[in-house]
């Protein structure tokens, strides 16, 4: 049904090696995002799922390998950097912030696009009454976009799981960003609860444009939403292509329902 | 804004419009300025104008008129209450097209026979569901030609050729308006009060539904009837949160909002109308019992939750409120100065803080409508001071027949019929009414039009009934469900479920008892209040059908049934009616598997022939029955819920003994 084009690779990962010590989390991993796609990396408990998404949004530096991002190199990245370049991000544990409004975690996301200073906001006067104004704006719209006008004002600890989801999801929507890493979106939730998300995924996708990376534990989600997976297993890839290739891979197979030796 | 009140009444009742689209033109011109509708976008509330709606009704007409739309045809309109789907419906009759608002939470299927029956060919809708829907539908009936939406959300890659969002139409349509400038004067000029203003499509207990047609007449004149009765003005405030396609809903957002001039506001989703009613404050309102009965239950359960020096105060004062409340309402002037003062000092403590929170503090006319209302219900509102009014209606009698007049609120009756209305009771109990907001006829079905107006044009409504000394009409139950018991005494199921429902835990009843010995209930717990209840209690449960079946759950409800019961003893002529036995359902009742109307009335006859295991096992005595249903979804797939249910008795009292404790 859809008709969005994907383009270029934005983002490229050539032989990416991550190790804490003896731990070798990542093991000569490459693949490569191109830009719209909705990009899946599966896996069973410890492959590296998280990790890669940490190297890609600049919290862990590879020991070796590079990182291409639109056509820039990086070696050493920093989450701020790559939050400048467009990268957003939600958590697998969600990192919200439970005391404060749905509308006020939001709101940071807008952090990096406030140019006004700690001096001008605390007296919120001119420019940074205005600022505020046009940022509660796009802030709305993405309310709006993930429905959840109900819970405007409420504190974000006292809302169940899914819709805390989806405010983190709303938090790194406000960042406007071009490339969207989705860590888990869709864990501990149920079938409903899947399926909403599945289409806020799909529409964001849709709407924005954006590109988006997410790791997911249901096979039946990701075969349903993405255009392109990588499997992982043990820090290494074993299966790269479309969900149907991934889907008759045999080390796919083996890694996912075991196999006799 | 800056009129004064007078003034603008007075312009109002001066309106001479016969078709709604005059009155529209005559609102621009008279008040350009003032509010028409609102609607909350990103967290704002945004204004149209009379003038702002009247440019926009014309810019809709002149896009429609260029689509082909012509006199006479139909225009679906299928979505939440919508500025620019109300917008639609004033230019579709502009045009001599006839608007038909559809459930917008009915399925595809559900919607086809509606489709072919009134050859619709074009729709406008809200958003991308609807539309789904609409192209969905569009395989089995091909004739729909142009679908038109308004939110363009996930729309924008579809490539069908017979969408288009309303934007492009409103922007074709100016277009089309440099050619043809006056486009809306010129075409509302031609439209006369006899055309059909709009189709409602009644839900039906039973059988297809029927095409009701209603003139400009027809509905202008009821409103404004109604509207002079209670002194409507421009000022008034009003939400839109109850389904267009639902008459009530259609003729106080729409008729009246027409025929008096006030605002009508449009709530930002179907989740937030509580918090938006507590922002705009209503001063006419309108609810069905199944709402006020939901948020009774709010109230108790908040209540419950809070400190217990609260919950004593608020039970005090209730207390207080139930036994001078009601009588303070009606003007009653043997009340005690004393009571009085008590009862001041609970409106300053309770019953104003509550009005507020539950958004009706400048409801100055509430109404409910559409089912019969439990008493105790409806004498909980009408205590805290809330104006709230019962209304006898139908879809065929444009809604208004009764209601009942300031000060004179009998519980048990609807009121006297209104200006205009007369009423007949025939020997069998039948009410008989001749109205001017009387139906001109079913569409293309002469033998149900038939069947409900006769030669005299009295409409037949299928109620039981009658007119009490005072001349206010009492309505016992529909005529076809009031049966008697084997043992001769009268069996009103309506009667008892509205009692079973006004329990916080019950949300759902269906009584049966026609023709046997004794009566027997199905009974819905209501899962936001039985879940509370259970957290408090340390409970700890799964599910709905977990939850249902609890042995706890099943005690509490039996405490339910057993107060019926007691209540029910004390009354001579239903006493015979006690509920002897009940069972829990391990599913709610649900639209969508036709067990209820889309109005949320029970259909009785089909449960009853869906669960017939049920009912032959509550009467054979056995105590758990297996049982296996199919459910559908939302997304309109199936799927099976089995359950082994348990089926109590409950005590029943002797009509002497109930009548002390009830005491």
């Amino acid at each position: 049904m859809s008709t969005r084009k994907i383009g270029e690779v934005i983002l490229d990962l050539r032989n990416i090696s991550l190790a804490f010590g003896g731990v070798k989390a990542l093991t000569d991993i490459s693949f490569d995002v191109r830009e719209h796609e909705i990009r899946a990396i599966i896996g069973p408990n410890g492959a590296g799922k998280s990790s890669m998404l940490n190297v890609i949004s600049g919290v862990y530096t590879p020991q070796q390998g590079e990182i291409i991002y639109r056509g820039e190199h990086h070696t050493h990245t920093d989450p701020h950097a790559m939050a400048t370049h467009g990268v957003a991000r939600t958590f697998q544990n969600l990192a919200l912030f439970k005391g404060m409004s749905v509308l006020d975690n939001i709101m940071t996301g807008r952090t990096l696009r406030m140019r006004t200073n700690i001096l001008q906001q605390a007296f919120w006067k001119g420019a940074a009454e205005r600022e505020e104004t046009l940022h509660r704006e796009f802030c709305e719209r993405i309310i709006d976009f993930l429905q959840i006008q109900p819970y405007r004002k409420t504190p974000v600890g006292r809302l169940p799981y899914g819709l805390q989801k989806r405010v983190d999801l709303g938090r790194a929507l406000a960042m406007e960003p071009s490339l969207l890493l989705l860590d888990e979106p869709m864990a501990g939730m149920n079938v409903e609860e899947k399926q909403d998300m599945s289409r806020f995924v799909l529409d964001v996708n849709d709407e924005f444009g954006t590109t988006i990376v997410l790791i997911e534990h249901d096979m039946g989600v990701v075969m349903d939403i993405s255009d392109r997976v990588v499997v992982l297993d043990y820090g290494k890839k074993i299966g790269d292509g479309t969900p149907d290739e991934v889907r008759s891979n045999q080390d796919v197979i083996n890694a996912y329902l075991g196999v006799s030796h | 804004m800056a009129q004064a009140p007078d003034a603008d009444e007075a312009r109002v009742l001066a309106l001479g419009g016969t078709t709604f689209p005059q009155l529209l033109l005559e609102h621009a011109a008279a008040r350009p300025d003032a509010a028409a509708l609102r609607e909350k976008i990103y967290g704002i509330w945004q204004t149209t104008t009379w003038r702002e709606l009247a440019d926009q009704v014309e810019a809709i007409a002149a896009g429609l008129a260029e689509l082909g739309f012509s006199r006479g045809q139909h225009l679906a309109i299928i979505g939440e209450n919508r500025p620019r789907l109300y917008a639609a419906m004033i230019a579709a009759q502009a045009l001599g097209g006839i608007p038909v608002p559809m459930y917008q939470d009915a399925v595809a299927a559900e919607m086809v026979f509606v489709f072919r029956n009134a050859e619709i060919a074009f729709a406008v809708v809200e958003d991308q569901e609807q539309t789904d829907k609409l192209l969905e539908l569009k395989e089995q009936h091909p004739l729909l030609a142009h679908i038109v939406y308004d939110d363009p959300r996930g729309l924008r890659n579809y490539t069908n050729p017979e969408i288009l969002s309303i934007d492009t139409l409103i922007g074709r349509g100016r277009d089309f308006l440099r050619s043809h400038p006056g486009l809306l004067k010129q075409r509302a000029g031609e439209c006369s009060p006899d055309d059909t203003a709009a189709m409602f499509y009644t839900s039906g207990t039973t059988g297809n539904p029927k095409g009701v047609i209603h003139t400009h007449r027809n509905l202008i004149s009821v409103s404004r009837a109604a509207s002079a009765m209670e002194h409507l003005t421009g000022h008034e405030e009003v939400l839109a949160y109850l389904p267009m396609a639902w008459i009530g809903q259609n003729i106080f957002s729409y008729s009246q909002w027409l025929a008096a001039g006030f605002t009508v506001n449009c709530p930002e989703s179907q989740s937030t109308v509580s918090a938006d009613m507590r922002e705009i404050g209503p001063t006419y309102y309108f609810a069905p019992p199944r709402v006020l009965e939901a948020l009774l239950t709010q109230v108790t359960i908040r209540m419950e939750d809070a400190a217990a020096p609260k919950r004593a105060l608020y039970r005090y004062f209730m207390d207080v409120a139930r036994r001078v409340g009601e009588r303070i309402l009606n003007g009653d002037p043997t009340v005690s100065a004393a009571e009085r003062m008590l009862y001041r000092a609970g409106d300053l403590l309770i019953y104003g803080p509550l009005r507020n929170s539950l958004g009706m503090s400048r409801v100055r006319v509430a109404y409910t409508a559409g089912e019969a209302i439990g008493p105790d219900l409806f004498v909980f509102y009408r205590s805290l001071g809330i104006n709230l009014k019962q209304l006898y209606g139908s879809t065929e009698t444009a809604v208004f027949v009764c209601v009942q007049p300031n000060g004179q609120v009998k519980p048990d009756t609807v009121g006297p019929p209104m200006d205009g209305v007369r009423i007949r009771v025939t020997d069998s109990g039948e009410v008989l009414i001749r109205s001017p907001g009387l139906l001109r006829e079913y569409y293309k079905n002469a033998q149900a039009t038939a069947e409900v107006k006769d030669a005299e044009g009295w409409y037949h409504t299928g109620d039981a009934g009658y007119l009490d000394t005072d001349g206010h009409l009492r309505i016992i139950d529909r005529a076809k469900d009031v049966g008697k018991l084997a043992g001769g005494a009268m069996f009103a199921p309506k009667y008892l479920e509205n009692k079973l429902k006004f329990f916080p835990f019950i949300k759902e009843a269906v009584a049966f008892g026609d023709s046997r010995d004794q009566v027997v209930a199905f009974i819905n717990i209501d899962f936001e209040a039985c879940g509370n209840w259970a957290e408090r209690r340390n409970l700890s449960y799964t599910g709905y059908v977990d939850l249902a079946s609890r042995a706890e759950v099943y005690s509490l409800i039996r405490e339910c049934v057993e107060k019926v019961n007691a209540d029910l003893a004390a009354d001579p002529m239903m006493s015979a009616s006690q509920i002897h036995r009940f069972l829990v359902l391990h599913k709610e009742l649900d639209a969508d598997d036709e067990e209820l109307t889309r109005t949320r009335k029970v259909r009785r006859g089909f449960i009853a022939q869906k669960y017939q295991v049920l009912v032959e096992a509550l009467y054979a005595g056995r105590t758990e029955q297996f049982i296996e249903t199919q459910v559908r979804f939302e997304d309109g797939r199936t799927g099976a819920v089995s359950a082994t249910l348990r089926l109590e008795d409950a005590t029943t009292f002797a009509p002497s003994a109930a009548q002390k404790r009830a005491a």
